[in-house]
């Protein structure tokens, strides 16, 4: 339990010292990263957590990212303090319709309807006047972020930026590591275990597995908000499988079962694919990233099936799953 | 209460998968105090009888009253709410919990407050009380801190047990809890059993002739889905059609 605490304030610290150290390309990343991070989290809670192998997940992400672009107003910015609730809001209501149709199935029918729930998604971004198309659509300003009239912080620089990205991944972090040790969280590992002792016991299990889904999506849409901010622009692919699936990577990769799992995952996964993406390196062979990735992927899943942080455990808690 | 108004009820019950009918008019009552025990061949349709009873299996005809309230229609979760414990045959634990935790969030589903997200489950005083005393109850007192993957095959059978006791049931339905223990073991697991009986309606469902006769007040003997006798263990032993269908050519 220290180890843990002393492990995520050395994280803290590093990443609070990001732009100290390094220069705008690092920032950029880190920050790119975090969002993967928070989304990755928001995934872990159900794949990890409540055993729901979802892989839709780049929807809500992407439902929050494009509401922050449609719901600010051309002629300005837009506060904070409204536009992240409401683009909150329009993501939970999208994933408690979702949700209440794809709980009721399971395993590969539960993977194969939110994929569809997202594909469905998609294609609304892509080919209605409503998404703007395979380009996209501009955010017309960047939400302010003011007291009174009192600016606290600039979201449109990058330092700043990077510096509220961390603040919302810590927040993301607490809030779904004190929500797992509650009587929810418990019941949630309870399901995940044996959701039919649960149901003998006397939980009803639907509406604490709807639940969990409406949380994870709202992480996820709190990710895809600061992606949009972040970017100044979104497009249909924030929607689409592959982010789904990437995220769904990086879970896996970092350890299921493990919150700080999703965020070393999502750092593994970013700094990997930078690795291979690297022409100084990988000269011309830098275009076939994906395959130095995936090879990657499948010796660290094959050499420690539990993941970055299972791995480097000892296995004895980790032997039953 | 009354010592023989019937806890539970179960009133003509039939369930049918396709053209196959796992039991068929069968009505049974569990009384306060008393264990009634649930013999059977294989497939006679004891397992089903129990999934009717506990909610787990809709039954295709008949009602099933939980203290004088007509429960049929009600879900699973809402009948253990309401009283309605059950263990299975195949041991259904939480293998990666302690001891202590399978107990307590079996407590827990009296005390949900899934809304107190800030306050840690360890914290739920009502549950873990409920989840102490129903472990030594059940004689796993001095392994609450053991993961119950790894407790032997009795202790785990005694968890499944204390695990029902946990949420504070009026009626237990035990879907073979002597399988595959011991001698010592069952005699333990019976003496647990004839303890419980005195604040519990029990519906014991078991092959093991010797214990059902020993501790049984009352019995039903289910053959092809049907109940072909119940009454007191002397009535059901000489009983010509129990003899042919079951114990004669059985034992």
């Amino acid at each position: 339990m220290r180890a843990r605490t002393a492990g995520i304030a050395a994280a803290l610290l590093v990443l609070a010292a990001v732009p100290l150290a390094g220069g705008p390309f690092a920032v950029d990343f880190v920050t790119k990263t975090m969002l993967y991070a928070i989304l990755a989290l928001s995934l872990e809670l159900l794949v990890g957590q409540v055993g729901l192998v979802c892989f839709g997940q780049a929807a809500f992400f992407g439902v929050a990212a494009y509401a922050a672009v449609l719901l600010t107003p051309a002629s300005g910015p837009a506060p904070l303090w409204w536009l992240l609730p409401a683009c909150l809001a329009a993501t939970g209501l999208f994933a408690a319709v979702v949700g209440a149709l794809s709980i009721r199935t399971r395993g590969v029918y539960f993977i194969m309807v939110t994929l569809a729930f997202s594909q469905m998604a998609y294609y609304v971004a892509h080919d209605t006047p409503l998404g703007g198309g395979t380009d996209g659509i501009y955010l017309p300003a960047v939400p302010s972020v003011a007291i009174a009239g009192f600016r606290l912080v600039d979201l449109g620089r990058a330092v700043p930026f990077y510096y509220v990205t961390l603040a919302f991944l810590g927040a993301a972090f607490a809030f779904l590591g004190v929500l797992l040790r509650s009587r929810f969280g418990r019941a949630l590992a309870g399901i995940r275990v044996n959701e039919q002792r649960m149901r003998a016991a006397g939980f009803s299990t639907y509406p604490y597995k709807l639940a969990a889904f409406v949380l994870s999506a709202l992480v996820a849409g709190l990710a895809g908000f600061l992606f949009a901010v972040k970017d100044g622009v979104v497009n249909p692919e924030l929607l689409g499988w592959h982010v789904s699936g990437t995220v769904l990577m990086m879970v896996i990769l970092g350890g299921i079962g493990h919150l700080h799992g999703a965020v070393v995952g999502a750092f593994a996964f970013a700094l990997l694919q930078e690795f291979f993406m690297s022409e100084a390196i990988f000269g011309s062979f830098a275009k076939h990233w994906h395959l130095g990735v995936g090879l990657s992927i499948i010796l660290c899943v094959a050499l420690m099936p539990r993941g970055l942080v299972g791995g480097l455990r000892r296995s004895a808690a980790d032997e039953q799953g | 209460m009354n010592k023989d108004r019937a806890v539970l009820r179960g009133r003509n019950l039939t369930r049918r998968w396709g053209g196959v009918v796992a039991i068929d008019d069968v009505s049974i009552d569990l009384v306060q105090g008393e264990i009634h025990a649930l013999i059977g061949t294989n497939g006679a349709g004891k397992s089903t009888l129990v999934n009717v009873l506990s909610g787990e299996v809709p039954a295709s005809s008949g009602t099933v009253e939980l203290e004088g309230q007509d429960v049929t229609r009600w879900p699973q979760p809402r009948r253990a709410r309401a009283g309605l414990g059950r263990s299975y045959q195949r041991t259904t634990i939480f293998a990666p919990f302690s001891v202590l935790e399978n107990c307590r969030l079996a407590a827990q589903a009296r005390f949900q407050h899934p809304w107190r997200w800030m306050s840690p489950a360890s914290a739920c005083g009502e549950s873990g009380d409920a989840a102490r005393s129903a472990a030594s109850r059940a004689g796993l007192g001095h392994v609450l801190d053991r993961e119950a993957g790894r407790l032997s095959h009795g202790e785990k059978r005694q968890l499944e047990i204390a695990m029902c006791l946990a949420t504070d049931p009026g009626v237990l339905l035990l879907d073979e809890p002597l399988a595959g223990m011991g001698a010592e073991e069952t005699a333990r697991m019976l003496e647990l059993l004839a303890s419980l009986a005195e604040g519990h309606a029990i519906l014991l469902v078991e092959h093991d002739m010797d214990a059902v006769f020993r501790i049984a007040g009352r019995i039903t003997v289910l053959a092809d889905g049907v109940a072909i006798a119940s009454g007191a263990p002397a009535d059901v032993r000489d009983n010509p059609a129990v003899q042919t269908a079951y114990l004669g050519g059985a034992r």
